[in-house]
């Protein structure tokens, strides 16, 4: 048993109380003990990565106590990639909320960044669902505080939609653990998946109604339509830094209905059959026309990158409603793309933003840097538009390839490629209106006063876009990758024995009865 | 028993949807408040209902009640207290900030200036 599978929700844990409590008024500190602890989290997810990647499945057992009866956390190949994603994303972000002076706009943003990574990194590591329920709460928690980090009205608004839309989503989600107790006498994933194998034909009515409810909870986080009317306002008043952290929140709903849906439901189980092909699928596929109409439709840049990221996600369900290896494969090698891609677009939004009047797309004059801050735009709209060479192109083809044997292969490609084209204008709009129209408007008379962003937001942008670059050079690499992760998620036995047989503490009775 | 919490829950759950629903901050607060004492009684029975037996073990004792469910209601209770005194200090922040407690999005106002512009 290795320790080290509990560090990456430990060590956030502890240097957030010590940024409130030692460091509360020296911005300074805080930066350097933020960077500092991101950067250990990057080695600690990198190395636990490397331990998973050869199939091995790290099991930690909080108390020494073992499953069902205590906490697990598992590490195999999906957890460790996700929280290596999630730790890499959040150096580049933490950089630019620095850089761009946006974590001293209002009080306790590394605490409350610290507390975020806390809760998404238990969320991908924890094998137990009342736990997930639990680190659900402190990532959102977390991201409220987040979200109106630096105040103002119109924020705090859209915050109050985002607080009452997720609380009613832990509430529902509390419903289907109720409901999954009740049935089963267990919250453990691996033991459940067990087993929910043992429930009688005839007495499916409860599990089935958890496994729909659970499902809503995941796609509520996805924001998978018609779940996903509190993304746009909250993405898009979201200080930029916040945003450009939410792009791996949705990911987390994707990541839990993976987890969920492959290992306790999975999709040879009578008892939920038919849920991802007649519900999630379509549900996807129109996710991902919404999206990319909502990027062709947008008036301000925030809100069509807010739908972009709807679009994304999409995608990436769509290609997880197969429920094939395949689309699994596929799936994972597009999240990964689109965290990225998004977290660009989210910062670029706010270089635009810090020397714009508003985000309106109508023509004004040019911004600070324009000749920069254009070709970075183009090339984060390129991967997020799925144009060739980047890696959002070969994710597409994935997923296309992916639903080949599919057979609603009609309808996916139709909608996939069609949306393709609506987000390409999208993008192509707002691009020449922001950065080529704006050449034709004189600067107004206080236009001296524009500062140019600090070239270190430029470089947390260009290492986003160098990731997205690798991620497109190394695509043989990743996919072989995904596909060894789709693989484990597929056979999951050794998982299930890893978590229910090891032995803990009260394992052997010392006495006998 | 098993008639009253039953008819309690769904009760307590229909009241709490239809506040949700309304459109302004303060039944909205009400109606998830309601939500999540209707999920805390389902959580607390979804061990079964047992009446007057202890959760923890003791001596001479045979009939025992489900301690899980009770654990899992203290954690429900806690975080949904916390969720909502913080829904409350935004809400209440955004209705003094606007003098509107409107849940929806209200159209724009031409005086409406972008926030947190450097």
């Amino acid at each position: 048993m290795t320790h080290w599978l509990i560090a990456p929700v430990v060590l956030p844990a502890m240097l957030a109380p010590f940024i409130i409590l030692a460091a509360r008024f020296h911005i300074g500190i805080q930066r350097v003990f933020s960077i500092a602890g991101v950067v250990i989290l990057v080695a600690i997810s990198g190395a636990l990565a490397w331990a998973a990647s050869d199939g091995t499945i790290m099991l930690y057992q909080l108390g020494d106590w073992s499953a069902p009866f205590g906490i697990v956390l598992v590490g195999d190949r999906l957890s460790t990639m996700m929280i290596l994603l999630t730790s890499v994303l959040a150096l580049f972000v933490l950089i630019y909320a620095v850089s761009s002076g946006w974590d001293n706009r209002g009080w306790h943003f590394h605490a409350l960044f610290q507390f975020q990574l806390m809760g998404i990194l238990g969320a991908f590591l924890t094998g137990d669902l009342f736990n997930l329920f639990v680190f659900f709460e402190v990532l959102l928690i977390a991201s409220y505080g987040l979200m109106i980090h630096a105040g103002g009205t119109r924020r705090l608004r859209a915050g109050v939609q985002y607080v009452l839309f997720n609380l009613i989503g832990s509430t529902l989600f509390l419903f289907a653990l109720g409901a999954i107790y009740a049935e089963t006498g267990t919250l453990n994933m691996a033991d459940l998946a067990n087993r929910v194998t043992l429930i009688s034909a005839e007495e499916t009515v409860g599990i089935r109604v958890a496994a729909v409810l659970l499902l809503l909870v995941f796609a509520i986080k996805a924001a998978l339509v018609p779940l996903h009317f509190w993304l746009p306002s909250s993405y898009a008043e979201a200080p930029a830094p916040v945003a450009a952290l939410f792009a791996i929140m949705t990911k987390v709903g994707a990541y839990a209905i993976i987890r969920v849906y492959t290992l306790i439901f999975p999709p040879d189980l009578k008892v939920t059959a038919g849920l991802h092909d007649t519900w999630l699928l379509p549900a996807a596929l129109v996710s991902l026309a919404i999206g990319m109409v909502g990027v062709l439709a947008a008036k301000r840049f925030d809100r069509l990158v807010a739908f972009s990221i709807i679009g994304s996600m999409g995608m990436v369900m769509v290609s997880i409603a197969l429920f094939t290896p395949e689309g699994i494969a596929a799936a994972l090698y597009y999240i990964v793309h689109s965290t990225f891609a998004g977290a660009a677009l989210f910062l670029i939004v706010d270089l635009v933003r810090s020397s714009r009047a508003n985000l309106d797309l109508t023509p004004q004059a040019p911004v600070a840097s324009a000749t920069l801050t254009a070709s970075l735009f183009f090339v984060a709209a390129i991967a997020m538009a799925g144009l060739p060479p980047l890696s959002g192109f070969l994710g597409k083809l994935l997923v296309l390839d992916a639903s080949f044997d599919s057979g609603q292969m009609v309808w996916i490609w139709a909608v996939v490629l069609g949306s393709s084209l609506v987000s390409i204008v999208g993008f192509a709009r707002a691009g020449s209106v922001l950065f080529w129209k704006a050449q034709s408007v004189q600067p107004p008379g206080d236009a001296a006063k524009v500062v140019a962003p600090a070239t270190l937001s430029y470089v947390a942008i260009g290492g986003l876009i160098l990731l997205l670059a690798l991620h497109t050079v190394f695509a043989g690499h990743m996919h072989r990758y995904t596909t060894a992760i789709a693989a484990q998620l597929f056979s999951p036995v050794p998982y299930i024995t890893t978590v229910v047989d090891t032995p803990g503490k009260l394992s052997e009775p010392t006495e006998d009865q | 028993m098993e008639f009253l919490i039953a008819s309690a829950i769904g009760v307590m759950t229909a009241a709490g949807i239809y506040l949700v629903l309304r459109l302004r901050t303060f039944p909205v607060i009400l109606g998830i408040s309601l939500l999540t004492y209707a999920v805390n009684v389902f959580l607390f029975t979804s061990g079964r209902v047992i009446v007057g037996a202890p959760p923890v073990l003791r001596d001479n004792i045979t009939t025992y009640t489900d301690p899980l469910p009770q654990a899992l209601v203290l954690t429900a209770i806690v975080i949904s207290f916390g969720m909502t005194a913080v829904v409350v200090m935004i809400g209440l922040g955004a209705f003094l900030g606007s003098d509107d407690d409107h849940v929806d999005d209200q159209p724009e106002t031409p005086q409406d200036k972008p926030e947190g512009s450097a």
